[in-house]
């Protein structure tokens, strides 16, 4: 009787996947690097961590579940303006509390407005999803009386964090602040993504008929998933009020969506760092270009768009393949091509 | 003796079209129950009406003896109703291990688990892995599930409706389109599907049904049109003239 | 009240105008143009430089809007907009809004980004008493010419040759090529007549909505919703849309001031749990 055929078992490679890559390791102590190395960037060092979480919260629902959502914002602005309040009238003095309360507030709207988008196609859902923004938008311009309208919340003063590291204006503590919440939620993120929940988004997200044929409530985990990103975008948009003490209508812009779209088709969806790198890369490029011409750059931020869709978004990801191929070695990422194993069997 | 299956008086209707007329349907326990009938005769239907796809019009279904006429889809599923499509309903994008792996973990009431690894648990690998091998998929189990050959894909397809380990299983069928060289395999694996399963089974190709089938249901424009043995329909006259026309008088 | 509806209407005939060309565009291609209201932007600005700056009349500037628009659409369409058509809606709207922003951005370089309007002749202005309501001058010219406008394209797409092969094209590019039409030519064709159709809707509506680099961006939810609302799959859905939300929209700004925007905010909400494919609508949006 011959022998059974070698082949490496599946269930611990997969298992192996969660286990942190050397990569990652590097690219997290980069991003601490960057605290100590760069004193004089820490505002945008910040910009780019809050950004970051919030292409991390698309990131969940567009690239793991599948929803198409041009309304985000709502979430992100409705965290910014309830962290805002919170501190603006001391109702949640300390920080981090009225960081969660922010979040949790976002949490609950989007549970509210989950069932909006579980049916219909893309496109009513990229309507829903924009339409919600919109209201939310007009509630906060109207309600001038609560959060100053198009002026802004003014007198917004946030207190300590902890009771011990104040707010300073070169951003040290924002920017420790807005790091170590990026990476906490990233942490939490990273094993939603590993788990059997994540795995049946990803099913969801192939084949919803499927995923109901092997009973999966596909209409419990999509709420599920979308009111946990609403929390991370809630966060991110706490965070933005918390670092810059104010907050205004453009948290529920519709560019805020638009541009967090672009953050995510520059740096790839399904893999989790696609929303961090794509938020550097979008920075930056929005940085410099602001500084060439501070008042049309929006137009060039279109032309990337237009170029990146003509160009084909696979094509235009080939940029980052030698990245790809590195997550497909550790088997790593959501929804791409796994290597043949055939011919390693022979 | 309890049913495995039993439908009575369902009805569903679109508009002006009847789509299924009354149907009682009775499958018992451990059965190989066939359901035939010319193409259009409404047998899709009735396994959508079955699983939930579809709502009834009318009339009940039961499953070992529970009215399941209102539960939702995938409530059926972990109730032990599984089925398999017609046309290959798989996630491309995931690996038959992960395929597999998520149908065990429903099944096991584990899919909403957030925080553990998937793949991490010894049981579920090894249960995974025999059931791999079994429908002959170990080679290809790290493999992207769109990047299979159609015959793999079609186990495939079997396997996930096996790995939810069903009381009643339907196959939608199995052996459509599958290459000729290749239909052994999905035949042999029908046919060594465990006896505490009920298999209701819809097939066009007649050497099939008879090889297999305990029992078989004809459905002709969405009612049952005879019942009986295989020998029985096989020597029914009114069968013939269904599928061949008015000519069989001739 | 009855000045209300007259308003409404008014605003609704003019809404249908500017979205017609979006509801077939999204119909016929599957496409999600959200740069439709460029289009418009572009009749709105060219208008006004034509009656502004060059003292040409305004009723000469109408037809005129309608041509420069519907050429930008036939370029870009011929252009860019076709390689666009076979991608995922994502894209689609991903292109768009590229557009959107691009033409947002330099139109407030070359014309500055303050409000600008039209010089209406005197006629036009101001409004007549008809048996006690105050009817606008400038709004009944609006009714009128949608009004007209209306009945022409249904008339083009009931009673032409062209309009068969349209309907034909929507109900089935690949059969209606297999019959041999021109499905692409169709589309240009379309395309082009849509954009000038928002083109001369942004230069009528200059005068009641305002006109400013940021048109496309804020008037894109409201092209949006007349076609969720209306459905694509005829004109009489997106019409009586626009009037259900013009209405809506007028009424509401002035009985509930505070809740006003959110009338067809929500409108378009409600609509979109209940019937995803539209209210008017017979099939399903693909």
């Amino acid at each position: 009787m011959s022998l059974p055929p070698a082949r490496p078992d599946p269930g611990p490679a997969r298992a192996s996947r969660a286990r942190w890559h050397p990569l990652e390791v590097l690219f997290w102590l980069a991003a601490l690097a960057c605290y100590f190395v760069l004193p004089s960037k820490h505002l945008i060092l910040t910009e780019i961590a809050i950004l970051a979480l919030f292409a991390l919260s698309l990131d969940l629902i567009l690239g793991y579940a599948g929803i198409v959502s041009l309304g985000h914002a709502a979430f992100f602005g409705f965290g910014a303006y309830v962290a805002g309040l919170l501190a603006k009238h001391q109702l949640a003095s300390e920080p981090l509390a009225a960081l969660l309360l922010a979040g949790l507030a976002a949490l609950l709207l989007g549970f509210l407005t989950s069932f909006l988008v579980l049916r219909g196609s893309d496109l009513t859902r990229i309507m829903v999803t924009l339409g919600v923004a919109l209201v939310l938008r007009e509630i906060a311009n109207r309600y001038a009386w609560l959060t100053g309208g198009a002026d802004g919340l003014q007198g917004v003063s946030i207190e300590p964090l902890l009771g011990l590291f104040r707010f300073d204006m070169f951003g040290r503590t924002a920017h420790a602040y807005t790091l170590a919440v990026l990476f906490v939620l990233f942490l939490l993120a990273r094993r939603i993504a590993h788990s059997p929940f994540g795995l049946s988004l990803q099913a969801i997200k192939g084949n919803q008929l499927r995923a109901t044929a092997v009973g999966i409530a596909v209409n419990a985990r999509l709420i599920s998933i979308y009111s946990i990103a609403a929390f991370y975008a809630g966060v991110a948009g706490a965070l933005l009020t918390q670092t810059t003490a104010f907050a205004s209508l453009d948290v529920f812009s519709f560019e805020r969506s638009a541009d967090l779209l672009l953050v995510l088709i520059i740096g790839g969806t399904g893999y989790l760092y696609g929303g961090l790198i794509g938020a550097l890369i979008f920075k930056l490029m929005q940085d410099y270009l602001s500084a060439l011409t501070p008042q049309y750059w929006p137009f060039w931020i279109g032309l990337v768009l237009v170029v990146i869709v003509l160009v084909g978004r696979d094509r235009f990801s080939h940029w980052t393949r030698p990245l790809h191929r590195l997550a497909d070695r550790l088997d790593w990422r959501a929804g791409q091509a796994r290597r043949a194993t055939v011919s390693e069997r022979h | 003796m309890v049913l495995a299956l039993e439908t009575i008086g369902l009805d569903k209707h679109f508009g002006g079209i009847v789509a299924a007329n009354g149907i009682a349907l009775k499958v018992e326990k451990g059965a190989r129950h066939a359901l035939i009938g010319p193409n259009g005769a409404g047998k899709t239907t009735l396994i959508n009406l079955l699983t939930g796809l579809l709502q009834p019009t009318s009339g009940r279904i039961l499953l070992g003896g529970r009215d399941i006429t209102a539960v939702r889809p995938h409530r059926r599923v972990k109730l032990g109703l599984a089925r398999t499509f017609q046309i290959n309903q798989l996630f491309s994008d995931l690996t038959p291990f992960e395929t597999v792996g998520l149908a065990v973990c429903e099944r096991q009431g584990l899919g909403r688990n957030a925080w553990g690894v998937f793949g991490s648990r010894p049981e579920l690998v090894a249960e995974v892995g025999q059931l791999l091998d079994r429908f002959g998929l170990g080679e290809v189990g790290d493999q992207r599930t769109g990047s299979l050959p159609y015959g793999k894909q079609r186990l495939l397809e079997i396997a996930l409706a096996i790995a939810s380990r069903p009381s009643v299983l339907l196959l939608d069928e199995p052996a459509a389109g599958v290459p000729e060289d290749e239909r052994h395999a999905i035949l042999a694996i029908v046919a060594a599907l465990p006896t505490d399963v009920t298999v209701l089974l819809i097939e066009h190709d007649m050497d099939l049904v008879f090889k297999f089938a305990t029992r078989i249901s004809v459905l002709v424009n969405g009612a049952l049109f005879v019942e009986g043995t295989p020998a029985q329909i096989a020597r029914d006259v009114r069968v013939r003239e269904v599928y061949l026309g008015e000519t069989a008088h001739a | 009240m009855l000045t209300i509806l007259f308003d409404g209407i008014a605003y609704g005939m003019l809404l249908f105008v500017l979205a017609c060309g979006l509801a077939v565009t999204l119909g016929l291609m599957n496409f999600v143009n959200l740069a439709h209201g460029a289009f418009a932007m572009a009749g709105g600005y060219a208008t006004v430089i034509l009656v502004n700056n060059w003292g040409v009349p305004f009723f000469a500037a109408l037809p005129l809007a309608f041509l420069v628009a519907a050429l930008l659409g036939l370029v870009l369409e011929r252009s860019l907009y076709v390689h666009v058509y076979r991608k995922s809606h994502l894209d689609q709207v991903l292109f768009t809004i590229g557009l959107v922003f691009m033409s947002v951005a330099a139109v407030d370089y070359v014309m500055g980004s303050s409000q600008v309007f039209v010089r209406l002749p005197p006629w036009l202005q101001g409004q007549f008493n008809v048996l006690g309501v105050g009817v606008g001058r400038y709004r009944l010219l609006i009714i009128l010419v949608c009004g007209v406008l209306t009945v022409a394209l249904q008339l083009v797409l009931s009673r032409t040759r062209f309009g068969s092969r349209l309907r034909a094209a929507v109900d089935d590019a690949r059969v209606a090529r297999g019959l041999g039409i021109r499905v692409d030519s169709v589309f240009a064709i379309t395309f082009a007549v849509g954009s000038g159709l928002a083109g001369l809707g942004g230069a009528l509506g200059t005068e009641i909505v305002g006109l400013d680099p940021t048109f496309p961006l804020k008037f894109m939810i409201y092209f949006l919703i007349v076609v969720t609302v209306g459905g694509t799959s005829s004109i009489t859905g997106p019409f009586l849309a626009s009037l259900l939300l013009g209405i809506g929209d007028v009424a509401g700004k002035y009985y509930v001031p505070t809740l006003g925007a959110f009338v067809i905010y929500t409108i378009m909400i409600a609509v979109l749990i209940v019937r995803p494919q539209g209210l008017f609508s017979r099939g399903g949006v693909r």
